[in-house]
């Protein structure tokens, strides 16, 4: 037991964070304090969250890359509503966003599932489209912080037991996650219809509505991220977490998900996704130009694919067969 | 219906007649929607028919398409390159970085087509060498090479490119045919015969068709998927040199979303996203198209985001549409 834990994806993740932090903590002793750590943790939120998502999605064998666009719409959507309408209360904007968000997530769910539409193609063309609609609705202008109601921006600062609420929705995030995955039929599809499509199809499992599940939780969680992203910041346009798909992508590949699909674990999202936050936070603190961090993540994703294949080498086949269809 | 059904394919009794087939093909589709398009621009804008904006109009396409016809071979054969946007804006950065150390316009045409061979060598290497899904590579190369790319240029911008470097991007070499243009004449030419006329074209087909039935007939699979990356590299390289001496400076986003729209292009053209099938001559009319379409909304004075979402609904439109078609005629029948 103990000998299969420290061979897992998560005891080496988790072994080298702490090496990463150790190594910070040579040149910069200050990171290491509790106080900033909770600083990273809460930094490093978001990704969690869309993370998880991403990882729902992976594992079902396809890929979202409208994640980061559909943060930015839905966020986009709160700040005009909280600009337009200050009195809505922040239970009703958070309603909204999850609901904005699940639907332009079920829409790239019901191109894959009722239309064969490769994920790929489907979340590279809604990226755009969700960008675009940002631009039309907004008129590309900025919603900025003096046009938020104050509790609007304060919402995910709020501090509850010593934490900010942004970090207890990653926390939050993570273990209904635990929950899903290990307690109940839809997460055990996700991981069926990823392992072996075939197979799932006869033990009665509807593969295209499981993707379809998958892509829809993965929206519901970007509009929530949405919403939070645009308050913590106090500001929305039209280009914010621009790229932030590929660092959400990145964290699953480097926390094990395996883009073949059917191998993932949620430590393994929230790890991949402390991994990449750390390193964000880290290297402005260590004096390394933040315009490293592209190439960094660049590089992390490549290391974690190299030792992904080989980790699960006994498939190899199978690999490759998804890997023809992924693309 | 699982994802597994859709590499299934029915090979029908009796073909249809060749005349027929070619009349109902997607490439004459797509000629009349470029004839449409065309059509409706020249009354939409009084400007549009004119030899100088139709050799403008070009330039909207001509890079692209450059890497687009690499990129069809390489998604016939099963594979993709998301990168080729990233190798563009390192191998202009290199370029650039090459002008302030004093270098002339041969070194820069090494430097630019070098980094485009080296970076397509990364892919290749990490994808046929160490066997791994070509997605999550370039996805990574992708995000590798522009990081490194912004690690050189930071938040700055390299100019000053000797003058004769010019032509390549602002050059003509009859009337108003540029030499991107002809450049881009010429590609199409090359790689059509390459995928439709050798015997490597065939070999590309089969691998995208069966993978496995391909390296047992004989085909040395890795090292024509090396080959296409090396290609496609090499073509982002080209295209770096275009668009570089066009614009005549390198800036941190040149080239952003570019991978996008050159998968676009080709899944416009008809290549199969999975594989298997596709042409280039229909590629050099999505590129038409594409061209068009961001032209005559430009004439309208469209802003160019507007134009992304024109762009990202065509690639799902053109995908979906067929789908959608077959599934209601197989009810129908």
């Amino acid at each position: 037991m103990l000998t299969r834990f420290l061979k897992s994806r998560e005891a080496i993740l988790t072994g080298v964070l702490l090496a990463l932090l150790a190594l910070i903590a040579i040149r910069a002793p200050e990171f290491v304090a509790p106080g900033n750590l909770a600083n990273v943790l809460n930094d490093s939120a978001p990704l969690i969250i869309l993370a998880l998502g991403q990882m729902a999605v992976i594992v079902t064998r396809c890929i979202d890359l409208s994640v980061a666009a559909n943060l930015a719409l839905c966020g986009m959507v709160a700040a005009m509503l909280n600009a337009a309408l200050p009195g809505v209360p922040i239970i009703a904007i958070l309603l909204l966003v999850v609901v904005l968000g699940a639907a332009l997530g079920s829409i790239n769910g019901l191109l894959v599932w009722k239309l064969d539409i490769p994920p790929i193609v489907v979340t590279l063309g809604t990226m755009t489209i969700f960008r675009g609609v940002i631009f039309l609705i907004s008129k590309g202008q900025w919603v900025n912080a003096h046009e938020m109601s104050a509790v609007f921006k304060a919402f995910p600062r709020a501090q509850i037991l010593g934490l900010p609420v942004l970090t207890w929705c990653a926390i939050l995030t993570a273990g209904a996650f635990l929950l899903l995955i290990s307690r109940t039929p839809l997460g055990r599809a996700f991981f069926a219809t990823g392992g072996n499509p075939r197979a799932a199809v006869y033990a009665g499992i509807n593969t295209g509505r499981t993707q379809f599940a998958a892509f829809t939780l993965s929206g519901a969680l970007a509009g929530l991220t949405g919403y939070l992203w645009v308050s913590r910041y106090a500001v929305a346009y039209v280009d914010i977490a621009s790229g932030f798909e590929l660092d959400v992508v990145a964290a699953c590949v480097i926390g094990g998900v395996s883009i073949a699909g059917g191998i993932g674990s949620v430590g393994g999202a929230v790890l991949g996704a402390l991994f990449l936050g750390t390193i964000k936070n880290a290297l402005p603190v260590v004096n390394i130009s933040p315009f490293w961090q592209m190439a960094i993540s660049g590089s992390a994703i490549l290391i974690a694919v190299a030792f992904n294949a080989r980790a699960n080498r006994r498939q190899g086949r199978v690999i490759l067969k998804s890997a023809e269809h992924a693309a | 219906m699982t994802d597994t059904a859709a590499t299934e394919r029915h090979i029908p009794d009796r073909l249809s007649r060749p005349g027929v087939r070619l009349l109902r093909s997607w490439e004459a589709l797509l000629l009349i929607v470029a004839v449409l398009i065309f059509t409706a621009n020249s009354f939409a804008s009084p400007y549009f028919l004119d030899a100088w904006n139709l050799s403008d109009a070009t330039f909207n396409f001509t890079e692209k398409a450059m890497i687009g016809f690499a990129m069809a071979l390489l998604i016939v054969s099963g594979e993709i390159d998301l990168s080729v946007a990233a190798i563009i804006a390192l191998a202009s950065t290199a370029m650039g970085a090459a002008v302030q150390a004093g270098a002339g316009t041969p070194e820069l045409l090494a430097i630019g087509l070098g980094v485009g061979l080296l970076c397509g060598t990364f892919n290749a290497v990490f994808v046929t060498v160490l066997g791994l899904p070509s997605i999550v590579v370039t996805i990574g190369t992708m995000s590798l090479f522009r990081g490194l790319s912004s690690i050189v240029l930071g938040d700055q911008a390299y100019g000053g490119y000797p003058a004769d470097f010019a032509w390549f991007g602002q050059g003509y070499v009859w009337w108003v045919f540029s030499v991107e243009l002809v450049l881009f004449a010429l590609l199409a030419v090359g790689f059509g015969a390459l995928l439709h006329l050798t015997n490597f074209g065939r070999a590309v087909y089969a691998i995208g068709n069966n993978q496995t039935a391909a390296l047992f007939s004989g085909i040395r699979v890795r090292r024509v998927k090396f080959l296409l990356f090396l290609m496609t590299g090499l073509m982002s390289g080209l295209a770096a040199i275009c668009l570089t001496s066009r614009l005549g400076s390198t800036r941190p986003t040149i080239a952003l979303g570019w991978e996008l729209e050159v998968v676009t292009m080709v899944v416009l053209g008809g290549v199969n996203i999975l594989g298997g099938s596709g042409t280039i001559p229909g590629v050099v009319i999505a590129a038409f198209v594409m061209g068009l379409v961001t032209f005559g909304l430009g004439l309208l004075n469209v802003p160019g985001i507007v134009m992304q979402v024109f762009i990202g609904l065509l690639l799902i439109g053109v995908i979906a549409l067929p789908r959608l078609w077959s599934r209601i005629g197989a009810r129908r029948r």
